[in-house]
């Protein structure tokens, strides 16, 4: 530093990237300068894994430019970013679990390479580990997949800040101590703190506040694809901090007129980690907090328990519609007809025959009854949009005699006319007597609900009703740091 | 037009088409004198692979990685246990063929038991089990050819009107599963693990349930196949299954099952059965070598192959 101004590592201006008509990000000017921590926060879908996805260089902007020490750098990719130093710990966990450590080591640094990169592989990832989190004790020589979850992320986290002839500028931790307790957590900030003040840089992403909070110099928040808010972190208190990632303005509300269900029957049950699940009848209950923190495996194992692999049921007791469509929900080969009936066939048929009849004018009904855009029934599923794809899902659900709708986040990519057709229809069922259990990553749907029960890391944080169910509180309780 | 253009459509059309051309081919050559014979031997044979292959068909629909390898197996141990219980006794016919179904069924139930309880993949559960069912047919067997009882071995080489009865056997069987596939819900449900057994579950299908219950059903079907086969050609031989391994799958695959599952059909199960007999003695009235032609047989049903997997995805 030679009294010239300190140059960004890595500067991105103006970014845009879309992904089919979803914005992920629009507009993005971030610079990363050396020496300092950034903390990148936001809800999900805020476009923080698309602009880290930018800066390591795997994800190419649409519109705007990526930057490295003061100049423009034309053709950036992954390869380009690693040769600048830029490093990235993934929330999914990117090591080859049948390699050793070691060997995953010579696989993330090219350069190892030639005679004797085994030894060369062991110095350097073993000195890196001794650095990062001292008294590891983790064998080199184990094969990924024998590491427990933690271990394999502190072995991430080293290889990260390893250097192997390319010194490591720029570190990107995308959630890193999810997997780590409380001490190793600690030692991780403690070394990023080290590295930044020995002149590295780090983004930092995590959805426990107080970490960004104590090791961050500035915060970066984001929303919908834009910065919403960038101040130094003195700035900022977790409370404020949750006001940022919200949406400050407050449309006019759909809110549901407050029922009173205390005295409705209880008609599901799971006690799982965490508080316990209960779910009354008429009841819409909503399962919230950030994605992938346990809410889907909620609703399937409610929907194991009451259904049954070997014999069939006579009543079924829950339905489900699926989220994912391609995953869990549509039969490719089938028309739409047939992808309605197949989980109300029993109501359907005679003696185990299908009357076809019966079939085609249940199914003329309900196309009707949520305007199913199809001249024909017969027509395959992938004839349909994905919008109307997903209301024959909700169709096939809704049109079984099961007292108990479970919903996995079934709105995703479907437009706000369809959504408003849905909310109007799971209203209407709820007020004759259904049970809905919707685990929706959407605030506005979850404020939909009568109760509330956050989730974090696989087991059930808060719980709550009525007024209560807002989402300030609902974002609170899903960034809530050590206190459960 | 439109009804011409919709059968062009159908994925059995092809099987038929091609059973056609080589049955027309080989009455050419001999000028018509064979035309009847031809067809009832050509009747009587496909029957066998009828049977076994629709059993197969419906293991395959399940879905990728769903076969059942144990199919000749299970018709030699079917026929072997069966012809020696039966010990040439025209009384002894039913408990005969009741033997051969519990048969059928006990393999059925251990293929699955492999398959679920060891989680072992089909392929090798099915392949693995027809070792010991072999080896238990050689066991019982101790190489004695015992004689089907008289009115059976009359039964299965005769015919009705001109038709084989094992062919009509084999209609009888395959208008069952037929209406068990396009009518029934259980036709559905194997339909629908085939293409998404995750999203299956998810509908409420039982697919534990559904997905044992096949493979007992083929399993029996392979008994039943062998059973009729064992008195057809005058008593049980350990060798007596091995061409149905391949028969029973590529009947399915030519008769435009898709592979990957959740689509099948049973008519083209007819066509393909016809063919294979047929391609075999189309080159042998041509009078060529061994050698030849099994690369021509393997080259026709490749080709055959090829443009009934010409047809557009997504037709259903």
């Amino acid at each position: 530093m030679t009294g010239q101004a300190l140059q960004a590592v890595i500067e991105v201006a103006g970014a845009r990237v879309s992904f089919g008509a979803v914005k992920a990000l629009d507009g993005v000017t971030l610079a990363i300068m050396p020496g300092e921590c950034v903390g990148l926060v936001g809800h999900n879908g805020a476009g923080k894994s698309t602009i880290v996805g930018v800066i390591n260089g795997g994800l190419t902007p649409h519109e705007g430019t990526v930057s490295g020490d003061g100049a423009v750098i034309a053709r950036y990719g992954i390869i380009a970013a690693r040769s600048r130093g830029v490093r990235c710990v993934f929330q999914e966990l990117s090591l080859c679990p049948n390699l050793t450590v070691v060997e995953n080591t010579r696989l993330m640094h090219r350069q190892l390479g030639g005679f004797g990169w085994r030894a060369r592989a062991r110095a350097i990832i073993g000195r890196s580990l001794d650095t990062v989190f001292p008294g590891h004790g983790i064998d080199c020589e184990l094969s990924v997949g024998e590491l427990s979850i933690a271990e394999r992320q502190m072995v991430e986290i080293a290889m990260a800040f390893s250097d192997a002839g390319i010194t490591p500028r720029l570190v990107i931790l995308d959630e890193p101590t999810s997997s780590l307790d409380a001490s190793l957590a600690e030692q991780m900030l403690a070394h990023v703190r080290r590295f930044v003040g020995a002149g590295g840089s780090v983004i930092f992403i995590s959805h426990i506040l107080g970490e960004i909070l104590s090791t961050a110099d500035r915060i970066v928040v984001m929303k919908d694809g834009r910065i919403v808010a960038e101040r130094p972190a003195a700035d900022f208190t977790e409370h404020s901090l949750v006001e940022a990632m919200g949406s400050v303005v407050k449309g006019e509300e759909r809110r549901r007129a407050a029922r009173d269900l205390a005295n409705a029957p209880v008609v599901l049950e799971h006690a799982g980690r965490g508080l316990p699940f209960r779910a009354r009848r008429g009841e819409i209950v909503g399962l919230a907090g950030l994605a992938g923190h346990g809410q889907t495996g909620m609703l399937m194992k409610l929907h194991a328990a009451s259904s049954g692999d070997w014999l069939p049921r006579k009543d079924p007791a829950v339905t489900f519609v699926a989220g994912d469509r391609r995953l869990n929900g549509v039969f490719e080969l089938w028309s739409i007809l047939r992808n309605f009936s197949i989980a109300s066939l029993g109501d359907l048929s005679r003696q185990g025959l299908v009357q076809a009849d019966a079939e085609a004018e249940r199914g003329a009904d309900w196309r009707k009854r949520i305007e199913i855009r199809t001249r024909d029934m017969g027509n395959g599923i992938l004839s349909l949009s994905g919008g109307n794809q997903q209301k024959v899902l909700f169709a096939r659900a809704l049109s079984t005699r099961a007292p108990v709708v479970l919903m996995d986040d079934p709105m995703r990519g479907v437009d706000v006319g369809t959504k408003q057709e849905v909310y109007d229809i799971v209203r209407q069922e709820a007020a004759n007597g259904r049970t809905f259990v919707w685990y929706s990553t959407e605030m506005e749907e979850v404020c939909l609900c009568d109760r509330v029960y956050v989730f974090r890391e696989g087991a059930i944080v808060a719980e709550l009703a009525g007024e209560a169910v807002t989402e300030e509180s609902i974002l609170a309780a899903s960034f809530e740091g050590t206190a459960a | 037009m439109s009804a011409l253009a919709r059968l062009t459509r159908k994925p059995w059309i092809w099987s038929w088409i091609a059973a056609f051309v080589v049955w027309f081919a080989t009455i050419m050559v001999t000028g018509g004198a064979s035309t009847l014979g031809l067809s009832q031997a050509a009747l009587t044979f496909a029957a066998f692979s009828i049977v076994v292959g629709i059993g197969q068909m419906f293991v395959i629909t399940l879905g990728p990685g769903n076969i059942d390898l144990s199919v000749p197996a299970t018709m030699t141990l079917a026929g072997t246990v069966a012809l020696k219980l039966m010990n040439v006794e025209n009384g002894m016919i039913l408990p005969g063929l009741l033997v051969a179904v519990l048969i059928g069924v006990a393999v059925g139930i251990a293929n699955y038991a492999l398959i679920k309880a060891l989680r072992i993949p089909p392929i090798i559960a099915t392949l693995s089990m027809s070792f010991i069912v072999q080896s238990a047919a050689i066991w019982t067997n101790r190489g004695l050819r015992i004689k089907p009882p008289s009115v059976l071995a009359d039964f299965t080489t005769s015919m009705t009107l001109g038709v084989p009865n094992v062919a009509l056997v084999a209609l009888l069987l395959s208008l069952l599963a037929w209406v068990l596939l396009e009518k029934t819900i259980y036709g559905r449900w194997i339909s629908a693990i085939g293409q998404s057994m995750a999203a299956a579950r998810m509908a409420g299908i039982p697919v534990d349930g559904v997905r044992f219950v096949t493979y007992v059903f083929c399993a029996v079907l392979a008994s039943l196949a062998g059973y009729l086969l064992a008195c057809f050609s005058g008593g049980a031989a350990l060798n007596m299954g091995a061409e149905y391994l391949l028969m029973s799958i590529a009947v399915v695959v030519i008769g435009g099952t898709a592979v990957a599952g959740g689509d099948s059909n049973v008519p083209g199960i007819w066509g393909a059965s016809l063919f294979m007999f047929l391609v075999v003695s189309m080159l042998n009235t041509y009078g060529l070598g061994a050698g030849i032609r099994l690369i021509m047989t393997g080259l026709i049903i490749i080709s055959v192959i090829m443009l009934a997997g010409g047809r557009q995805p997504g037709a259903r």
